[in-house]
């Protein structure tokens, strides 16, 4: 029942739409290694390693199959789909992270992923990780100088102290979160892709970022989110898609999406 | 930015029927009419240096950011900096220089023993930090957008800027050992930029091995102790191979040995002792080729997997 809808809400139509993404009939495999089937004994291992041969118990898992999409200029897509249905894995595929076995992905300019799993230099200060996190973004020093209390103020890490010195294995997973994405939403991206990475920060952090990617979107940008919070989604994009099992079920505006997604599963 | 003519034509169509302008353009087609570009792609050789060049700020505040973090859990802090150079000197010192006596027939032993043990010390932390770079690090490489070769280069400098430490208690070491300081001095400097090169361009290969099989960091110690004892760190090669007959290939690899190039190099400029007829011949030609030679290779066949790294 792929339902392909064009014609997305009026409110984009009066600019002219300029694509930023096109997946062209993606399939994404991934290998697992070691599930057992094969010799685990270390000589094995070895021969393997030397010969550059797979490993025997290798298994192939195909978890995104024949996906197409465009997305545009000033759209906030969202993705969802129970759990295991490939969203993370598009997502990673889109940023580049992920090669496609099949198909081709097509972007403008360099995407940016924000994970919940993607932490950045632990042994070292929240202070340090602005800095370097903006450089490494390719923002120039004045730049990081220019927006380095923005971004503090906005991760609100220094709401409870002075923890934004401290390094960032002590803090608690809602709080390095909150920074990693900010320091990633302080640059302006072509594509920011976010990985659920808004679910571990607090109620007030949650309404901050979601202004900022409507912030995101206005400056031409586009915006991918996963989320398993229906409102999250209807609060922040305007179209979505709906992912089961690799495939794509449904491609349309958030309100109809989403009630034929509660439909199915019974909410 | 060339299609701003084309815009205000466009969006009249696209006012009525939006998707009309692209339409019966295949997806490759219309990917290359708004300038999209494959995701994940390599970019060419120029391209990297550019973008890598862009990242020259990132690339060394991330090595002092490392230099600094690296003691911050011992009580003892930044000391350590000095101390953990001075300690390995001292046991080599006990053991090659007291216990088997290897000392005998080469003046100024301890600066000798000293040079060597930190300048080679340079090169195997630059391979070490260079098997992990991307292994160790890959949160950031999945988390971040950055020529991945920022990253071994930004551990070699760590190293480059941990050796000026040991360089510091070197020159206290020498001071009190009777060296005078002369103008060959200023030969360090060279020497210590064309084995900055090599280095980087070693830990360059050995990132892009160890991203592939993180193994490498539990064998190389072993092999880095082993390139260690064939250098010539803690005796004196010329000394060891005087009156013995050696196969004349053996004799050209000990010499021709890069470790062993830039170790002498460094000696023949800080000690007195150490005169030009101990180094081995063309030393500066080997110096040099040596670096250009792992700086050029280490760096594309890095930047050959440049779109692999992080992945799976």
């Amino acid at each position: 029942m792929a339902e392909q809808m064009d014609g997305v809400p009026s409110t984009t139509a009066t600019q002219e739409r300029i694509p930023t993404v096109i997946a062209d009939e993606l399939h994404i495999v991934y290998r697992v290694y070691g599930t057992g089937a094969g010799k685990g004994s270390a000589t094995a291992a070895l021969s393997r390693i030397i010969r550059r041969r797979p490993s025997v118990g290798m298994r192939e898992v195909h978890a995104v199959k024949g996906v197409s999409f465009t997305a545009y200029r000033g759209e906030s897509i969202g993705l969802i789909g129970s759990n295991g249905s490939g969203k993370s894995t598009l997502l990673k595929a889109v940023a580049g992270l992920l090669p496609a076995e099949r198909g081709k992905v097509y972007t403008h300019g360099q995407p940016s992923l924000l994970g919940v799993n993607a932490a950045l230099m632990n042994d070292l200060t929240g202070e340090k990780n602005v800095i370097l996190g903006g450089l490494a973004m390719g923002m120039s020093r004045e730049q990081v100088r220019a927006r380095y209390d923005d971004i503090v103020d906005f991760s609100g890490i220094n709401e409870k102290g002075d923890f934004i010195s401290l390094p960032m294995r002590t803090y608690s997973s809602g709080m390095a979160a909150r920074l990693r994405f900010s320091i990633a939403a302080a640059k302006d991206h072509d594509v920011l892709l976010i990985d659920e990475a808004l679910a571990t920060g607090d109620r007030a952090f949650q309404k901050r970022s979601e202004a900022r990617i409507r912030e995101l979107r206005k400056e031409a940008g586009t915006v991918f989110l996963v989320s398993h919070n229906n409102n999250s989604i209807r609060d922040t994009c305007d179209r979505v898609l709906w992912l089961e099992r690799g495939e794509l079920l449904m491609d349309g505006p958030t309100d109809e999406v989403i009630k034929a997604y509660e439909k199915e599963t019974g909410k | 930015m060339s299609t701003v003519s084309e815009t205000t034509h466009d969006s009249a169509v696209a006012m009525s029927a939006p998707p009309s302008a692209d339409e019966g353009l295949t997806p490759l087609q219309r990917a290359q009419k708004y300038d999209l570009a494959q995701s994940g792609a390599r970019p060419g050789l120029a391209e990297y240096i550019r973008q890598l060049w862009a990242r020259r700020h990132f690339i060394s505040a991330f090595a002092s950011a490392k230099l600094t973090a690296q003691f911050s859990q011992a009580k003892l802090g930044q000391v350590w900096q000095v101390a953990t150079p001075l300690l390995n000197a001292l046991v080599y010192y006990l053991i090659f220089g007291l216990l088997i006596g290897t000392r005998k027939g080469v003046p100024d032993y301890v600066p000798f023993l000293v040079t060597g043990v930190f300048i080679f010390t340079f090169t195997q932390s630059s391979v070490m930090a260079g098997t992990r770079a991307i292994s160790g690090n890959l949160g950031l490489v999945r988390a971040l957008h950055f020529p991945r070769a920022c990253l071994p280069i930004s551990f070699c400098l760590m190293q480059l800027q941990q050796l000026l430490f040991s360089m510091g208690v070197l020159v206290v070491i020498l001071l009190a050992f009777g060296q005078v300081p002369t103008w060959s001095w200023l030969l360090v400097l060279p020497a210590l930029l064309l084995q900055f090169v090599f280095n980087t361009g070693l830990a360059m290969v050995m990132a892009r091995l160890g991203s592939k099989t993180p193994d490498l960091a539990q064998l190389m110690p072993f092999i880095m102790r082993t390139w260690m004892y064939a250098s010539g760190v803690m005796f004196s090669i010329s000394v060891i191979l005087k009156g013995k007959h050696v196969p004349h290939w053996v004799e050209v690899l000990l010499y021709s040995n890069p470790a062993a190039v830039y170790i002498d190099l460094i000696r023949f400029a800080l000690i007195d002792s150490f005169k030009a007829s101990q180094l081995p011949p063309h030393v500066w030609a080997f110096a040099l080729g040596w670096a250009v030679l792992a700086g050029v290779a280490g760096f594309v066949y890095f930047w050959k997997a440049e779109e692999r790294y992080g992945r799976g």
